[in-house]
């Protein structure tokens, strides 16, 4: 059972998988915080269109899937403020860009068995050198978010406060946004544009329901990510049925208790919290506000009802 | 062209496209007023673990996805009444759903089946709908549409502001689960003509585009529906007259779509450009302060 590690494309799967798992997490901590679940979904949908594209013209995938996010992401961070409209901004450029997808995939009349690959993924078909390459991006993009680290989690919690303190809000989020995407364009060639946003999201919003500190959410997500992508490989490898299954599965499986648990002990929290400042909450869960603010929104948009 | 009328594929294909861009449209109306885009997104893709694993079971994958999707959405309902700011909870599920859904898929391929059943579901195979499809569309479409005029009012109120329409008495969280259920059927038959990964182009663009242009409920719905059959029938005429390369009917919806929300985004920047930046509440009446 345990002899399929002696295989070296196992071997490569596990290094590029651990990789991605690490830098998914944090990613996925900030996009939650930020409101941004749904970019997180559509962005690799949006590269894999442009893996399409690249395809068709006959160059490497990367540089289609490179091209297709980026734009995707100033759009995203240019268009949508509200979190309301942003939503459908994000859903219509998927749409825009999967449009086209679909446009190259039938104007290609080759193989497309590589494009497939993008959408589900094929993590046990890396070579070493796919690896080097993972490892070496991810260890850059790492570094970028150790800088960014503290103005950008500031900016997330309370962007009112930061930008009157001089932090760069907007930029930062446009900057977040686009190193998002070079992520997933590097990451859904090793585990696929549907399971990418499982290991972005998964350990982040089971995490954020156990811990409070920023800092452990995101040390124990990654931990999390980490044996999601270990124990999917090793599943996959010794079953028939496709990694992002398991992953998907054992994601939705922990998650699941810990949702309906966590009441038990975030009102605790929250109740001692308030007792002893007195203040607001700093959670990134606090969506009462954005709520009030989208429903008055959505209220003023509705002339000669409600009377 | 109107010869190709006379076949039976064509027939189905524009009969199917025009009940569902009218469903969608209407229901999509609620969907951008109640901001539950990413609910409908969810939705669709738990339509593709559907499809597919009505494939598998050898099904019609028109029930496969209504099923399921409806299924979901008495799940979603059940989490609360608010589906605002659930964005994490959603994700989650529709992560759950896609697993699901390559599973299935794979296991109709090891089957030995054709490998393009999955590219079908995620694109969306209108000119391969079948008159039994036709059927149920009609039935559901009509079924949820009557539905829909029935509850228009309350669920008009309780979707601007609930909290005021439950403090009158309108049972806000019935209403919502009643709406996903809606929902659920609308985004079921959507990806029957447009696929999982496309059907934001006759679910949400036209309602997104028409928001922008009027604020009065029954103008915009009537001129989303009007966008939404305009996209589909121009889609399938494109797609049958031909350019010569045959492209799919899903890339002409999508494309029409998207460039018309991005039109009507700008048509409203340049009629006002202030108008969605600070807007009174409605029911808080502006009480002028005496100065004596």
């Amino acid at each position: 059972m345990f002899d399929i590690l002696q295989y070296p494309f196992i071997q490569n799967a596990f290094a590029a998988g651990t990789c991605v798992a690490i830098i998914a997490a944090i990613m996925g901590y900030f996009l939650i915080v930020r409101g941004l679940t749904f970019a997180g979904h559509a962005l690799p949908n949006i590269g894999f269109a442009g893996a399409a594209g690249a395809v068709l013209l006959g160059v490497d995938p990367v540089i289609g899937l490179l091209v297709f996010t980026i734009s995707a992401a100033i759009a995203i961070g240019m268009l949508g403020k509200a979190m309301r409209e942003r939503d459908i901004a994000v859903g219509i450029i998927m749409t825009f860009a999967l449009g086209l997808g679909i446009l190259f995939l039938s104007l290609y009349s080759g193989y497309a068995e590589r494009v497939y690959s993008i959408l589900f993924g094929q993590i046990v078909g890396i070579s070493q050198q796919n690896v080097l390459f993972t490892a070496v991006s991810s260890l850059l993009t790492l570094v970028v978010l150790l800088i960014l680290y503290r103005p950008l989690l500031f900016s997330s919690f309370d962007p009112e406060v930061a930008e009157a303190r001089g932090v760069p809000v907007n930029a930062l989020g446009l900057a977040f946004l686009v190193l998002v995407a070079i992520t997933v364009s590097i990451a859904v060639q090793i585990v696929g544009a549907l399971l990418f946003f499982t290991l972005l999201i998964g350990p982040a919003a089971t995490t954020a329901r156990i811990v409070q500190r920023p800092l452990w959410v995101i040390l124990l997500a990654i931990i999390l990510g980490i044996c999601y992508t270990w124990s999917g490989i090793f599943f996959a490898a010794n079953g028939t049925w496709p990694v992002s299954f398991y992953i998907a599965t054992i994601s939705f499986a922990v998650y699941l208790p810990i949702r309906l648990l966590s009441p038990l002990w975030i009102g605790q929290q929250a109740r001692k919290n308030i007792a002893t400042r007195q203040g607001t909450l700093s959670s990134g869960f606090q969506s009462g506000k954005d709520e009030q603010n989208d429903a008055t929104k959505a209220s003023g948009r509705v002339s000669g009802i409600s009377r | 062209m109107f010869q190709l009328l006379q076949y039976d594929f064509v027939q189905n294909a524009f009969l199917a496209g025009s009940f569902i861009a009218i469903m969608a449209a209407t229901i999509g109306y609620f969907v951008v007023l109640r901001a539950q885009a990413f609910a409908g997104e969810a939705l669709a893709d738990i339509g593709f673990a559907g499809a597919t694993g009505a494939a598998i079971l050898g099904i019609g994958s028109l029930l496969g996805m209504l099923g399921l999707s409806l299924l979901a959405a008495i799940g979603i309902g059940a989490l609360g009444e608010r589906v605002r700011g659930r964005d994490i909870e959603i994700g989650m599920v529709l992560s759950f759903a896609l697993g699901l859904g390559v599973l299935f898929l794979s296991i109709y391929i090891q089957s030995g089946a054709n490998a393009n059943a999955g590219v079908s579901v995620l694109f969306g195979s209108i000119l391969t709908v079948t008159r039994r499809d036709v059927i149920i569309t009609l039935i559901t479409g009509s079924v949820s549409l009557l539905i829909l005029a029935f509850l228009f009012r309350p669920l008009l109120f309780a979707s601007v502001d609930p909290e005021v329409a439950q403090a009158r008495g309108v049972p806000v969280r019935l209403l919502s689960i009643v709406f996903l259920l809606l929902l659920a059927v609308a985004t079921a038959e959507a990806v029957l003509v447009i696929g999982v990964l496309l059907v934001f182009a006759l679910l949400i663009a036209p309602a997104a585009a028409t928001e922008r242009l009027t604020h009065r409920p029954l103008a915009a719905i009537i001129l989303s529906v009007i966008l939404g059959l305009t996209f589909t029938w121009s889609g399938l005429i494109l797609a049958f007259l031909g350019t010569g390369h045959n492209l799919p009917v899903s890339f002409y919806i999508s494309t029409m779509s998207a460039l018309t929300y991005f039109a009507s985004m700008l048509i409203a920047r340049i009629r006002s450009p202030r108008r969605y930046r600070e807007l009174p509440h409605p029911n808080r009446e502006h009480i002028p302060v005496h100065t004596h």
